[in-house]
């Protein structure tokens, strides 16, 4: 188990730093130059130079890389010229809602998701199972940004039961705080549960092929305890891993849907970031989700080999 | 110590496949004693499996049954699922071929015993527990108390079967099926789970189905033996009468396929040639005709019924049994 | 036991939606929509339609009429036109940026898989430093530096498909690589460059070919979100993503404008997954969960 722990850790490090050269590389594909696209229509050649000189761009690359790098290692990841803001403050001011947002999603994704594959795969082959199937294959090719139209036509403005837009920090009020987090939510929930209930209900059909539920059977257990004990817990690992693939598709997914309800998150900075230019922020955001997404899939890897005995106990 | 426990009456189980009906189990009869040990011996995919899983009513959903399974007066064919339920684990019980699949990767050891015992007797979890640990020690467990929180991958192959026989004993079933309980183990460990087997049949009383391709299992282990080919029983005896005069030559054959210590090196094994024929299209005779020497005649157009031989006992299905003295024929 | 166990198999995968060999009605339904939205797209020029970028300030939001089938949108464009003209955005992009990820990926899963040593883990490695930005992020910063373009847009959503492309080919390598027939032309001193061309392309082809179609699909859906935020396509280029984008803000008077893009992009989307699905399906069934 520690042996699994400190390869991983070791394979996450080169991850990182190959992660944190590539964000530097993109944001250096900048045609014409930062100083331009700070000084704006005021760059005069001397001004531009002058900034160059200042902010280092006069450097070459690989020295502009390390004391970029340098500055990041001491908590540093610049400010926003337009703002004044550090990205760090920028972004600790918004993880609390982008996360929240990524909980209740894959909360409800696993509420739609885990019982309706469990439903199907005792009911293999039977109409209800083809439909819910059919089902998610169809919600597979709806994008996010599509649902969140339809859910804001349906719950807003032809129902007006939730708000369409708008943010109240849970601290203030929990109670407007969920009726605006609701349909956000449910967007991304919509993207969640077919991936979920795919995978879970063909793994559970499986387990349920094996010798040890023969065996259940042949003891004379109920059929709850052999659907939800001895099939549903080896399957449950796989759920683990899901929620690991989708972290990524969440994350993107987040991006979309704080653009649309104007959720103050993580994925609203970025976009904004990108629509103001303030490219500094930008290049600090894209590193910390890329960083942080590569400690949630160790934390993930983790996570399963804590869960399955097998790997727990170093039969991996 | 007599009267009949299971008794299978016209057993047929077929199993709908794209090339057809698949004849796995064809009109079979047999009959249990309680406390008695049945051996049911054939080659791979004679049907011996599918008509254990015919007793345990544990077919494939899309297999069709039909006949008779009277077990302890009852026709389980056409008990309730419930009613089923409440039987297996308690007084039918089964151990698999393959420990390593047939024990739940992700459930301890203690768990898979206890839930056994507490679904079928009324006991708590402490005296469950300590049944749980009788029984593990009962089928040779060392240190079975530490046994009960670890998991089937910590254990060897052997202990796992050790550990399904203890759940299979766990509440004292009058019969326990053991469907080829030794052929995914080693050959050191063979002879030690069928000892466990057949001591603690005799110490509980209970009546055992032993299911095998290997005749020498059978052999001083069970009271009588039913060889089954094709889906049918070809040929049944009291043990003893059986290997001192086989009368059907398949069984013959199965015997002479088995290794034997004294051959002199080098010695080619010998194998029945042919194979078995394809169960979605029956023969018109004999199944064993195309693979049996003595085969001629009506051999190939009509199928021999099971019936009886010169003593009571011993039943074989075939028209050209081998005589006594094996002398008239070639 | 052989034919037993074979049909216990079959018995326990619990009645597959499709059936091998038989391709149903919706496979066809599908394919005549990708055939009809094709044709549309390839022959936009020559149908009789206004201009897509035409805009009329007196008939904004105007509703179905001869002149206009579908109606104008925000700007009093045509619909119908943008609908028409969009759908060539979404294929070309759609169609491309999965070239870019078949050939590139397809080329280095299979070199890696055939070759195997430093080379593969290095491959592998740099997958992984690509795989470590969820994507839609890495679009956005790249199509943010990089400047809106149809070409720019493309190729890193070609980019992103790498990783997948060269998985699926690798996998498929690894497993052809160890085959008789491969073993035989090694034997015989068959060339690499023959054997990778000749003995293992055209049987990593085909796993490869369903996984475009649903890389196919899941660019469609990657541009429409991108231009959809305004950080696609730039305007006035019509695409079905900014067109659901500018149809979310007149949502209460005209909800048209957003959802007829949206029907559209959703059953295009969908038909790709099928057909995609389907010809996986058939080419490796015992895959069929994931």
């Amino acid at each position: 188990m520690l042996f699994f722990v400190a390869r991983k850790l070791l394979y996450i490090v080169p991850v990182l730093i190959a992660v944190s050269i590539l964000t530097f590389v993109i944001a250096s594909l900048l045609p014409g130059d930062l100083a331009y696209v700070i000084l704006g229509d005021q760059a005069t050649p001397e001004k531009v130079a002058a900034l160059r000189h200042d902010m280092g761009l006069d450097e070459p690359i690989w020295l502009r890389y390390f004391g970029w790098l340098w500055h990041i290692l001491q908590g540093d990841f610049g400010r926003s010229f337009r703002t004044g803001q550090t990205v760090l403050d920028a972004v600790s001011e918004r993880i609390p809602v982008s996360f929240e947002l990524m909980m209740l999603a894959e909360l409800i994704g696993l509420a739609i998701g885990v019982p309706l594959a469990i439903a199907c795969a005792a009911k293999a082959g039977s109409a209800f199972d083809r439909f819910v199937t059919s089902s998610a294959f169809g919600m597979l090719s709806v994008p996010t940004f599509l649902s969140a139209i339809l859910l804001i036509y349906l719950f807003a403005v032809e129902l007006h039961w939730l708000p369409a837009t708008g943010y109240v920090p849970i601290a203030e009020d929990p109670i407007a705080n969920l009726r605006f987090m609701v349909l956000p939510a449910l967007t991304l929930a919509l993207a969640e549960w077919p991936g979920i209930m795919r995978v879970l209900r063909s793994d559970m059909i499986a387990a349920l092929q094996e010798d040890y539920i023969a065996l259940a059977k042949a003891k004379g257990l109920k059929p709850s305890r052999i659907l939800f004990v001895h099939a549903l817990k080896p399957s449950s690992l796989t759920l683990v891993t899901i929620t690991g693939i989708n972290i990524g598709r969440l994350i993107g997914g987040a991006v979309i849907v704080e653009t649309i309800f104007a959720l103050p998150g993580i994925g609203r900075l970025l976009v904004g970031a990108i629509y103001t230019r303030d490219l500094i922020i930008l290049q600090g955001v894209v590193l910390l989700v890329a960083a942080g997404f590569v400690i949630m899939n160790f934390i993930v890897d983790m996570l399963y080999a804590v869960l399955d005995p097998r790997i727990r106990h170093g039969h991996a | 110590m007599s009267g009949v426990l299971l008794s299978v009456e016209d057993a047929l189980v077929e199993l709908p496949t794209p090339r057809g009906n698949l004849r796995a189990v064809d009109h079979v009869d047999l009959t249990v004693d309680a406390g008695r040990t049945l051996g049911i011996v054939g080659e791979s995919g004679c049907g011996k499996t599918m008509l254990s899983r015919a007793i345990l009513q544990l077919l494939p959903k899309k297999a069709r049954l039909s006949g008779r399974v009277m077990f302890d007066g009852q026709d389980l064919t056409r008990l309730s699922p419930e009613k089923l339920r409440k039987l297996r684990g308690r007084s039918l019980a089964v151990v698999f071929q393959d420990p390593m699949t047939s024990l739940n990767p992700v459930l301890t050891i203690g768990t898979q015993l206890i839930e056994t015992i507490q679904e079928h007797l009324a006991l708590d979890l402490a005296e469950a527990r300590k049944r749980s640990v009788e029984l593990l020690a009962a089928v040779g467990i060392p240190a079975p108390e530490q046994r009960l929180a670890q998991y089937p991958h910590q254990l060897s192959g052997g202990m796992r079967q050790r550990v399904a026989i203890a759940v299979a004993l766990s509440c004292e079933p009058k019969l326990l099926i053991a469907d080829e309980p030794t052929t995914a183990l080693d050959v050191t460990i063979q002879a030690q789970i069928l000892d466990l087997l057949a001591r603690e049949q005799r110490r509980r009383h209970m009546a055992m189905i032993i299911i095998t391709h290997d005749l020498g299992v059978v052999a001083g282990r069970t009271d009588e033996v039913a060889v089954m080919y094709a889906g049918r029983v070809v040929e049944r005896a009291p043990t003893p009468a059986l290997f001192k005069q086989m009368r059907m030559p398949y069984t013959e054959a199965l015997l002479a396929a088995l290794p034997k210590l004294d051959a002199a090196p080098h010695t080619p094994l010998p194998a029945i040639s042919g194979r078995p024929p394809d169960p979605t299209r029956p023969l018109k005779g004999c199944s064993f005709a195309p693979r049996c020497r003595y085969a001629a005649g009506r051999c190939n157009t009509d199928k021999p019924v099971l019936s009886r031989a010169e003593t009571a006992e011993h039943l074989y299905a075939c028209f050209h049994p081998i005589e006594t003295t094996a002398s008239g024929r070639a | 036991m052989a034919t037993l166990e074979l049909n216990l198999a079959e018995e326990a995968g619990s009645a597959p939606v499709r059936r091998a060999g038989r391709l149903g009605v919706l496979f066809w339904i599908a394919i005549g929509w990708m055939a009809l939205v094709f044709a549309v797209a390839i022959f936009a020029d020559l149908l009789p339609l206004p201009s897509p970028t035409d805009m009329d300030m007196l008939e904004r939001r105007g509703p179905i009429s001869v002149e206009h089938w579908l109606g104008t949108d925000g700007l009093g464009r045509d619909e119908l036109a943008r609908l028409i003209y969009g759908a060539r955005i979404s294929l070309i992009v759609g169609l491309c940026g999965p070239v870019i990820g078949v050939v590139v990926g397809g080329a280095l899963g299979m070199l890696a898989g055939y070759f195997r040593g430093r080379f593969e883990s290095l491959v592998v490695g740099s997958m992984d430093v690509l795989l470590a930005f969820p994507p839609l992020i890495l679009a956005l910063a790249v199509t943010a530096y990089l400047g809106q373009s149809i070409f720019n847009l493309t190729c890193i959503l070609g980019v992103l498909g790498i990783p997948a492309f060269m998985r699926v080919a690798r996998a498929a390598t690894l497993s052809l690589a160890r085959r008789e027939f491969v073993i035989a032309a090694q034997a015989l001193g068959a060339t690499h460059t023959r054997i990778l061309l000749r003995e293992l392309l055209p049987n990593v082809l085909l796993p490869l070919l369903a996984f475009f179609l649903l890389g196919v699909a899941v660019t469609i859906v990657a541009e429409g979100a991108l231009s959809f935020l305004g950080l696609g396509v730039p305007p006035p280029i019509s695409s079905w993503g900014s067109m659901i984008g500018e149809g979310r803000e007149s949502l209460d008077v005209a909800p048209r404008l957003a959802f007829l893009p949206a029907a559209a992009m959703f059953l295009t989307v969908l038909a790709f997954n099928l057909v995609g699905d389907t010809i996986r399906a058939l080419t490796d069934p015992r895959q069929g969960a994931l």
